[in-house]
């Protein structure tokens, strides 16, 4: 099986039989990140950009290193001006980005559709990391990868996600990818940080969130992004961190083999407590881990598609 | 000065109530006669011989009041690498429209009697469609004080707006209605609460949050069309609402003219024609200012339509280059090509029997006229020779490559449309025909 488009753009394009190939995929995967020598040759010869416009450590690095595991070469592009204010449009960009002939291009923007433009632009693969408040699907995958590392299946399960919904793309990654491989999802937040009907997302809404915790198998906790401006129509991150904060104290509304996750970066102390974020429950680790695996089956289903039969190469470092 | 004869044409002229087959004679620039079976020979109100009589056979076409397009922008003067008065007018002709009228934002706003001569003059050099310019409201359009609207009507303003940035402050708009209603001018106000629809860029609704997009919400209209129409109660004057798009403004709307609030209003084509799904491909020639909205306001702008609430069909052809249009989806500006379009999509409502055709010339012709206090919207026999000769069969597809106007930013790009205005005529000179 194959994926249907060159570029991964969002969870909301992704079949469930897509998701499930690049679980698989990533799975299988796992093992190198624990060798000694953590290289596979899979994607040699093969050049990856990692163009961000926005400011990250963790996915680009997340990204980079996935690249690196498959020996493919790495180029970082940083842009933390809007390319608009540097002069240089974004199509241009991506029409330069396309003459050097990478073979995929990583893009992390802050306007909503901005990969979805670059795709349409270039003939190389586009792997969506992150646009706006839109989607950020290599996040959601990392997701699902470990709630079903953790529970063993994802149908059925309640997943309750909590923070600023409205300018949330992994909160929007999330609820089209766990809806599709049959979670029950529930949003919890103040109703200022909801979106207009975000009910026909498919999502319950609940802004009480010990009354949303109920019974929950899984709670996502958002980082509230405390330098937008948005946080003006709230009244204070105090309030905020008394009614939304994961603490022991909420957490006990939910079912006793709840798992948190958080994607990081946290603010300890106000979506969530550092006894909860390094507690029993919190997988927030293994999501970090889990990430480099998905990336790399990204990278492996969009530029490795005609060196399959290298996939040798993986099975034997399973057999090993 | 030579003749026009029009021969055999369906000429639906409402201002007459004339729906019926009859010959057009045009003398001297001016409607000279309307009859059936004019002959070449024909001796007209100048009491010369016609035998310089130009014979033009539109059998099979409707012949129909020049049509008005009150509300465009012509971007010039500052933004020519946009639109001219040249271009824009000539896509007003290609499109079907003897007279436009053109908003004053431009570079400088139109605030003051030196770019409103400057407009008039330079549409004068062109000599296409009548260019009647629309002069700020406040001085730089900034909503702090009033621009100098009598030396402006004196000079050509045909009515005054601060358009894409609304009057803000109650007490301004209050003072404006009430002394452009004294010189006899109407005021068109653009309806958003900035406040509210700040930062927006599409409607606000499931779409703007399934694509991550910030909203507009249809209040930010309403609140504004409330006021609006409030304020023109209390003064006893006359407001233009303009780019209706919401249900709730055309809710207003109606409810304030069974009042008997001088209130007149008008839609474009956008709005009666597509929806916010339509941005689902974050296609940025679709970002317009009011946005695209969702299917019930488009059948309540339609309703609104049918049942006369809304008076007018204006383009609000808003010429954009691609350095604005051809970037991310947040950082493009707002605004569409119209002019080409506005008469197809338009007669789409005739196809639909939301409107008669007879209908759609009073809200493309007739209304404008009235509203703007323009000659005009008229077939009668010593009007001036405005005419428009439609033809309602011709299918065609929207090729923006084809625009007489300088852009492209139409999202109605590979559309068909069935109708199109086959000759314009302006002044009793033929501005345009198909070829």
């Amino acid at each position: 099986m194959k994926l249907a488009s060159k570029d991964i753009l969002g969870m909301k394009d992704l079949s469930v039989e897509e998701i499930e190939l690049i679980l698989e995929t990533a799975e299988s995967f796992m093992e190198i990140s624990t060798r000694e020598i953590k290289k596979v040759p899979t994607l040699r010869g093969k050049t990856v950009v990692n163009l961000f416009f926005e400011p990250s450590t963790r996915t680009r690095t997340s990204f980079e290193i996935a690249a690196k595991r498959l020996s493919a070469d790495t180029v970082n592009i940083s842009s933390t001006t809007s390319s608009v204010v540097k002069g240089e449009t974004i199509i241009d960009t991506a029409r330069n980005l396309d003459a050097m002939n990478p073979d995929i291009i990583v893009v992390r923007h802050n306007c909503s559709g901005a990969p979805r433009l670059l795709s349409g632009l270039v003939k190389q693969s586009v792997i969506n990391a992150g646009d706006g408040a839109h989607e950020h699907p290599t996040q959601a995958l990392l997701d699902i990868m470990t709630v079903r590392q953790k529970k063993k299946r994802v149908e059925g399960l309640k997943v309750v996600i909590v923070g600023d919904i409205a300018h949330s793309r992994v909160a929007r990654s999330d609820i089209y990818g766990l809806t599709k491989m049959g979670a029950r999802v529930t949003v919890s937040g103040p109703s200022v940080m909801m979106p207009r009907d975000v009910d026909k997302m498919g999502v319950d809404v609940q802004y009480d969130m010990k009354e949303a915790l109920r019974g929950a198998d899984i709670v996502m906790m958002l980082r509230i992004q405390t330098e937008r401006q948005e946080m003006s129509l709230f009244p204070s991150l105090r309030e905020y961190a008394t009614y939304y904060c994961l603490n022991r104290e909420k957490l006990r509304y939910a079912k006793d083999d709840v798992i948190v996750m958080h994607p990081g970066p946290v603010n300890r102390g106000v979506e969530i407590s550092s006894d909860v974020a390094d507690g029993p429950f919190s997988v927030i680790l293994d999501q970090v881990t889990n990430g480099v695996a998905v990336r790399m089956a990204l990278l492996y289903l969009l530029a490795g598609s005609e060196v399959r039969n290298e996939q040798s190469a993986v099975e034997r470092g399973k057999n090993r | 000065m030579s003749s026009l004869l029009l021969k055999g044409a369906r000429i639906v002229d409402p201002s007459q109530k004339l729906d019926g087959n009859r010959d057009l004679l045009v003398e001297d620039g001016k409607i000279a006669a309307i009859g059936t079976d004019i002959g070449p020979g024909h001796v007209g109100g100048n009491g010369k011989r016609g035998s310089e009589t130009k014979v033009l056979d539109v059998s099979g076409k409707v012949v129909v009041p020049g049509l008005i397009d009150m509300h465009t922008h012509l971007r010039e003067p500052g933004y020519e690498y946009k639109e001219t008065v040249h271009t824009g007018s000539r896509a007003a002709v290609t499109g079907g429209f003897t007279a436009i009228a053109c908003m004053p934002n431009t570079e400088p706003i139109n605030d003051n009697r030196s770019v409103t001569e400057f407009i008039l003059r330079r549409a004068k050099e062109c000599d296409l469609a009548r260019v009647n310019p629309v002069a700020a409201i406040s001085k730089g359009s900034a909503g702090q004080i009033l621009a100098e609207l009598g030396d402006l009507r004196d000079a050509g303003a045909v009515g005054y707006s601060d358009d894409g940035s609304p009057v803000t402050n109650s007490r301004l708009m209050r003072k404006a209605l009430e002394y452009a209603a004294s010189l006899g001018v109407v005021v068109i106000s653009h309806c958003e609460d900035l406040t509210i629809s700040k930062g927006g860029l599409m409607n606000e609704g499931f779409v703007s949050t399934e694509l991550g997009l910030k909203g507009i919400p249809a209040v930010a209209e309403d609140i504004m069309v409330a006021r609006d129409i409030a304020l023109a109660e209390y003064t006893g004057t006359t407001v233009h609402i303009a780019h209706v798009s919401t249900a709730g403004a055309v809710r207003l709307i109606r409810d304030a003219k069974e009042r008997g609030v001088k209130v007149t209003a008008e839609t474009a084509p956008h709005y009666f024609t597509l929806t916010e799904d339509v941005l689902r491909s974050y296609d940025t020639n679709a970002k317009v200012n009011p946005p695209l909205r969702g299917f019930r306001d488009v059948e309540a702008v339609k309703a609104g339509l049918r049942d006369g609430t809304i008076d007018v069909i204006a383009s609000d052809h808003a010429p954009q280059s691609t350095v604005e249009k051809d970037v991310e989806f947040e950082n493009a500006a707002n605004g569409m090509v119209g002019l080409e379009t506005s008469l197809g999509l338009s007669l789409g409502l005739v196809e639909e029997n939301i409107l008669s055709l007879s209908d759609l010339v009073m809200k493309m012709s007739v209304n404008p006229a009235a509203i703007l206090r323009l000659p005009g919207g008229s077939l009668r026999a010593g009007a001036d020779a405005d005419i428009t000769v439609i033809d309602l069969s011709r299918v065609w597809v929207v090729d923006v490559g084809n625009f007489r106007s300088k852009s492209r930013n139409s999202p109605f790009h590979g559309r068909t449309l069935k109708g199109k205005a086959f000759c314009t005529i302006v002044g009793g000179e033929i501005k345009h025909i198909e070829g």
